[in-house]
């Protein structure tokens, strides 16, 4: 066995492309020189809903480490994931958490500060699709949560997410494609978008962006799972295993931290503390009873997303 | 050995092969479609492919294809007009410009335009500000598949301009008729089925395109999102039954829409002098 090459599919969401880069060059010569086998990981980005489809279809992902909870959940039931698989690795599978923030031209010239602030006229907005990118749902859940956690009604929310959606001049498919819009193209006054993705922008075009941390969002769990049905056909089991695991490690956790993802080791977090400000955040059960319910009642055929979309009459 | 003797031989070899080619490759995939959709029953169905939305994206397609083929059906007779009547420095390398859009990826299409027309775009600099927005908008669409259904038209309509005799149209200038009348009255009509081909070409096309809306649109339900877009929608949302339905749904657009066009096609000639 050993001197083989082990080949393995990182089936992920968007915007990690240089997370899993990194990840992946500190994994494989780490992984040689413990057991002295080479594995080759072949990347996969694009927006999460998609990329879960493409693996019910049969792309042959050894991990599969989306966006959101649905998009995991989904493969379990396409029978691809084992019952359980949340709790197969250490914090509910979660090497990384993070946020959404909102990302505002240097200088802020139209004043955003909060949710309140986008839906004022003349404010543009840019962020993902909900219907296939986990980002965009989040901005959705964001918007909401911001109106019925501070009090407002449910019909509050959905004016106020109508408001919102009618300030967006585009949805892309997906996160990387709405940081592209904002940034190379132009367009939109504000970049509601995940807290790592923030970063990088304001990295690749120093000065030209600011990053606004609103009073409260939606919390970012990306779930990492290693997917049953492919590593047993495949045999790789035991490498899928070491390589979600090397996240968890302090070096994993390091390139984490880096890439600006919100580490889950208290240790290397206490250490990167000035990195990540502290924000008030709340996750699904603060505006449905589960994903379950939030997808059909929001997202899905005739939910609300798709009624607030529709022109006033 | 057969009693019936053919001209050119082989008829019953190239029968079969014909018929096995168009049935693997159009028949039965297009079959396999409208059976995935028959697991619906006809309430389901209905309910599926007529809603808000979906009505919403047909008149989307459907609008946008046909105003594609009526402005490329008067550019691409001006433009097969210049290009057969005239002689001018370049006219070779304008002449095989116009397969551009056939050998470009319709994406890549998608991708110039909308960058052009985009608030920091060339275009889009000066036409913004008037109101023009021709990126992430219908109007958008509508100019992506001009361009794309530009060459049928054309080469629809080149070969049968060039091989028009000229002593008609002489003769009727001799016996007093206009320009105009002669372009209207002796021209345009044997032209006709020309330009109805072309105009019938670009709207199926339109109907169809996909990859270089997706880069034009602003993704944004009720407002660019096309047929195809909502097939690939339900797809992502693991739904594969109503995505066929829909599928099914501009299939019979399509058909009913080629019967039309052979039956127009089929009254101009009727009617041609």
């Amino acid at each position: 066995m050993a001197g083989s090459t082990v080949e393995l599919l990182n089936v992920s969401y968007d915007p990690t492309r240089e997370l899993w880069k990194e990840l992946n060059a500190a994994f494989i010569p780490a992984y040689k020189a413990e057991k002295g086998v080479d594995v080759t990981i072949k990347p996969s980005h694009a927006a999460s809903g998609a990329q879960a489809r493409a693996i019910m279809d049969g792309q042959q992902a050894d991990v599969a480490t989306l966006s959101l909870f649905p998009d995991t959940d989904a493969l379990r039931e396409a029978g691809l994931i084992k019952e359980g698989w949340a709790d197969h690795f250490p914090n509910r599978s979660l090497p990384y958490t993070s946020t959404v923030v909102f990302v505002v031209r240097a200088g802020n010239p139209k004043g955003i500060k909060d949710w309140a602030d986008l839906v004022k006229d003349g404010v543009e907005i840019v962020t993902p699709n909900p219907k296939t990118s986990g980002n965009g749902r989040m901005s959705f859940l964001g918007a909401w949560g911001s109106v019925v956690i501070n009090g407002g009604s449910e019909a509050d929310a959905q004016e106020f997410v109508r408001k919102f959606y009618k300030n967006a001049p585009v949805l892309d498919t997906g996160a990387r494609g709405s940081t592209t819009t904002f940034a190379q193209k132009g367009q939109g006054d504000v970049h509601i978008t995940m807290e790592n993705e923030a970063y990088l922008e304001q990295k690749e075009s120093p000065g030209k962006f600011e990053i606004i941390y609103p009073s409260i969002s939606f919390f970012h769990e990306p779930h990492v799972a290693i997917v049953d049905k492919v590593v047993d056909k495949k045999g790789t089991r035991e490498v899928a295993e070491a390589y979600l695991k090397f996240l968890y490690t302090p070096e994993g956790q390091e390139i984490i931290a880096k890439n600006y993802f919100r580490p889950t080791d208290p240790a290397v977090r206490e250490k990167h503390k000035a990195d990540f400000p502290e924000i008030k955040t709340f996750d699904i059960t603060a505006v449905a009873k589960d994903w379950k319910e939030a997808q059909t009642r929001f997202f899905g055929d005739g939910g609300l997303f798709e009624v607030i979309s529709q022109p006033v009459e | 050995m057969n009693s019936q003797c053919r001209v050119i031989p082989g008829y019953r070899l190239s029968v079969s092969y014909t018929l096995l080619v168009m049935a693997a490759l159009i028949v039965i995939p297009l079959g396999a479609v409208i059976l995935k959709s028959s697991s619906l029953t006809w309430d389901q169905f209905v309910a599926v492919v007529w809603t808000k939305r979906t009505r919403s994206a047909y008149m989307v397609t459907f609008g946008a294809s046909f105003a594609a083929a009526v402005v490329d059906t008067v550019l691409g007779l001006l433009v097969a007009w210049v290009l057969v009547r005239y002689e001018f420095f370049g006219k070779r390398f304008f002449d095989s410009l116009i397969d551009l859009p056939f050998a470009l990826p319709t994406a890549v299409a998608g991708l110039v335009y909308s960058s052009l027309f985009v608030e920091n775009g060339w275009y889009g600099q000066y036409l913004v500000p008037l109101g023009v927005k021709g990126a992430y908008s219908r109007l958008g669409i509508v100019l992506v598949l001009t361009f794309i259904g530009l060459p049928f038209v054309v080469r629809s309509v080149q070969p049968v301009l060039e091989s028009l005799d000229a002593d008609v149209e002489e003769a009727a200038s001799s016996l007093g008729a206009s320009r105009w009348q002669v372009f209207w009255k002796i021209l345009l009509p044997a032209l006709r089925p020309a330009l109805v081909t072309g105009f019938a070409l670009t709207f199926a096309r339109g109907i169809g395109e996909y990859g270089s809306i997706v880069f034009i649109s602003n993704n944004k339900m009720f407002d660019t999102e096309i047929a195809p877009m909502i097939i690939v929608s339900k797809l992502d949302e693991f739904r594969e039954a109503d995505a066929a339905s829909v599928a099914v749904v501009l299939l019979a657009a399509s058909f009913l829409m080629l019967a039309v066009i052979n039956g127009l096609e089929r009254w101009s000639r009727r009617h041609e002098a």
